[in-house]
């Protein structure tokens, strides 16, 4: 369902030259996997997602998804395949907070697929925020917005949700609230899923865990 | 419905902005559609107001003056000029019909304009409408009387019965008040002409009026005339202000009043470069505005395109929000224009008499509105080719 292969991405460095962040051989996932990344701060892990959900522009490799070269497409195209095949949460949520609980999941479905208000309040029912539809973000606890977030990532069921240290800002019963949740809905709809975190109790509930350096061969040294 | 639902939500998310932004737009707007309404409504208005009459003839001096003095009732008399000569046009075969006017003297600013019965007898002083009486009755020639038109009688408060002593001068001065006393026997129907600001007394009164000077008792201010034909006012065009140097002949009227528009042409053109700045203030309000909450709506901008926005669609969005809050700004500006037409022609009203028609058709009034959503959306396009260039990644989370 995922492959990459040769996948490098480097940034500007102060000096004029180039540091590489992420150096990936070779990495897969099949559909309804899930895994976990375990990597320290500034490992690249974030840059590795953001790769993958086609939000950086690789320097080389492939990223396919779904038997489509990401990094082949266009934009447009990638911002459109974005859409609809892969959902997204952020360790900061990154709710719209100009907007309700229900039009955060519906804005992330029209890109998409397109709005489907029946099915958004479905996902938010099971979600466990049917009875806060018409509330703002700035009105819900940080255990709701993650469930909000969750709601949105998979509303317009994706077949990858990437979850980047999706219980940073939790407290230790809404991280293991929510990452259950994150798992079992992802389940339910059959969305394969990548998590990264350096949170041992977040990553204990996952059967399949892999240390980042183990596939970005940058870290490599640094990891063992 | 998504770009509708992101331009409505950030509009209100920026609230304030977004109403001190359409509120100096609505200003704008309005003030605009006034200019260009008054003027040009003025001066098709202005230069229709004749009276009932195609000529003026009166003392040797400038058209403009006579016109706006014998039609309009305003300026001063350029002079008189004598009964005979009155007699001798009246007579003439290719005038139709001539009224003399005598002025000068006014009730505490009021103009009074001495003439003959005839003009509200014969002259029709627009199409098929002859001036009527709303109270009372036409004044007698050989009597004190006087007919008042009706915005002069509703600002004086005067009724029929009412009695006054005129003052000498067109501009009042209580030291010289006249002894003859007058009787308002009639009040003129409102004609939104000049002639409602006008008291009407026989001519007699006012040429024998005391302390004026004995000449003028055989002299007249000017003389009104109906011609038979166009060709007729070329004709005494020739004759009086060719070959002729004791009098004026002014003829066409509107076209004399025309003068007066193209004379104050230059104020036209100041008008438009005042448009031309302030449409670009308003372009340059909406930049500003949106441009300056840019930094707060990067993470909001980079969260849409991690959802699968494309760059075109943020762009379009911020656009449109421009356009939209050029599109209250337009909408709003239609009050402002309202109020201030009805304060603009009210003033107008009371110091010419001459009433604007509102209910008028002008292509400003879709072109400044839709020129104020073009600028607004001009002025957006800065903002967003700042928000197409939003790096999602960068913005949306520290790289871990």
């Amino acid at each position: 369902m995922l492959a990459i292969a040769g996948l490098a991405k480097s940034y500007p460095s102060p000096s004029g030259g180039r540091t590489m962040i992420v150096e990936v051989s070779a990495f897969a996932l099949a559909a309804g996997e899930q895994l976990a990344l375990r990597g320290e701060s500034g490992s690249g892990k974030t840059t590795f997602l953001h790769l993958i959900a086609g939000l950086l522009d690789a320097d080389a490799g492939r990223i396919e998804l779904g038997g489509v070269d990401m990094a082949a497409l266009s934009e447009p195209k990638r911002d459109r395949l974005r859409a609809e095949k892969l959902g997204y949460i952020f360790q900061t949520f990154n709710l719209l907070q100009g907007y309700t609980v229900l039009e955060n999941v519906l804005l992330g479905m029209s890109f998409g697929p397109g709005a489907d208000r029946a099915h958004a309040r479905a996902v938010l029912e099971r979600v466990g925020m049917g009875g806060h539809l018409r509330h703002f973000p700035s009105q819900l606890s940080t255990g709701q917005q993650q469930r909000v977030a969750v709601a949105r990532a998979l509303a317009n069921r994706p077949t990858l949700v990437l979850a980047d240290e999706p219980t940073g800002n939790l407290d230790r019963r809404n991280a293991a609230e929510s990452l259950a949740l994150i798992r079992e809905t992802c389940r339910e709809s059959g969305a394969a899923l990548l998590l990264v975190s350096h949170d041992e109790q977040a990553l204990a509930q996952f059967e399949r865990v892999r240390e980042f350096s183990e596939i970005n061969r940058l870290n490599q040294g640094a990891a063992s | 419905m998504t770009l509708l639902l992101i331009v409505y939500r950030s509009l209100r998310q920026h609230a304030l902005s977004t109403l001190v932004t359409a509120c100096s737009l609505a200003l704008a707007s309005g003030l605009l559609m006034t200019v260009w309404f008054v003027k040009t409504q003025s001066q098709r208005t202005f230069t229709q107001t004749t009276a009932g009459f195609d000529a003026v003839l009166g003392a040797r001096g400038s058209k403009l003056q006579l016109v706006l003095n014998a039609i309009f009732h305003l300026e001063a008399s350029p002079g008189n000029l004598a009964w005979a000569d009155y007699e001798q046009i009246k007579r003439h075969p290719a005038v139709k019909t001539a009224i003399p006017i005598a002025v000068g003297d006014n009730f505490r600013g009021w103009r009074i304009v001495g003439t003959v019965p005839e003009l509200f007898a014969d002259v029709e002083y627009h199409a098929a409408k002859k001036y009527t009486l709303a109270a009372g009755r036409f004044f007698e020639p050989e009597k004190t009387e006087a007919v008042v038109g009706s915005f002069a009688a509703s600002q004086l408060g005067w009724k029929v019965g009412t009695t006054f002593h005129p003052f000498h001068g067109l501009a009042f001065d209580d030291q010289h008040e006249h002894d003859e006393l007058y009787t308002v026997v009639g009040i003129l129907a409102p004609t939104n002409t000049p002639a409602d600001r006008v008291i009407w007394t026989p001519l007699e009164g006012v040429q024998t009026m005391s302390g004026h000077n004995p000449a003028a008792a055989t002299e007249v201010s000017a003389v009104l005339l109906q011609l038979r034909s166009p060709t007729a006012g070329f004709m005494l065009d020739l004759a009086y202000n060719k070959q002729g140097n004791r009098l004026t002949f002014a003829y066409p009227v509107g076209a004399i009043v025309g003068e007066l528009f193209a004379k104050i042409g230059w104020f036209d053109r100041v008008l438009e470069l005042v448009a031309y700045l302030v449409g670009l203030v308003a372009a340059g309000s909406v930049l500003a505005s949106i441009y300056a909450s840019m930094n707060a709506r990067r993470r909001d901008i980079a969260i849409l395109r991690a959802l699968g926005a494309h760059r075109r669609t943020v762009f379009g969005a911020v656009v449109t929000e421009a356009a939209a809050v050029g599109a209250l700004g337009a909408a709003a500006g239609f009050a402002v224009y309202g109020v201030l037409l009805v304060v603009v022609t009210n003033v107008i009203r009371v110091q010419t008499g001459v009433v604007l028609e509102l209910a008028v058709w002008h292509p400003v009034l879709v072109l400044c509105p839709l020129a104020m959503i073009a600028l607004s959306a001009l002025g957006g396009i800065v903002p967003a080719v700042k928000a197409y260039r939003i790096p999602v990644a960068a913005t949306l989370a520290p790289v871990s």
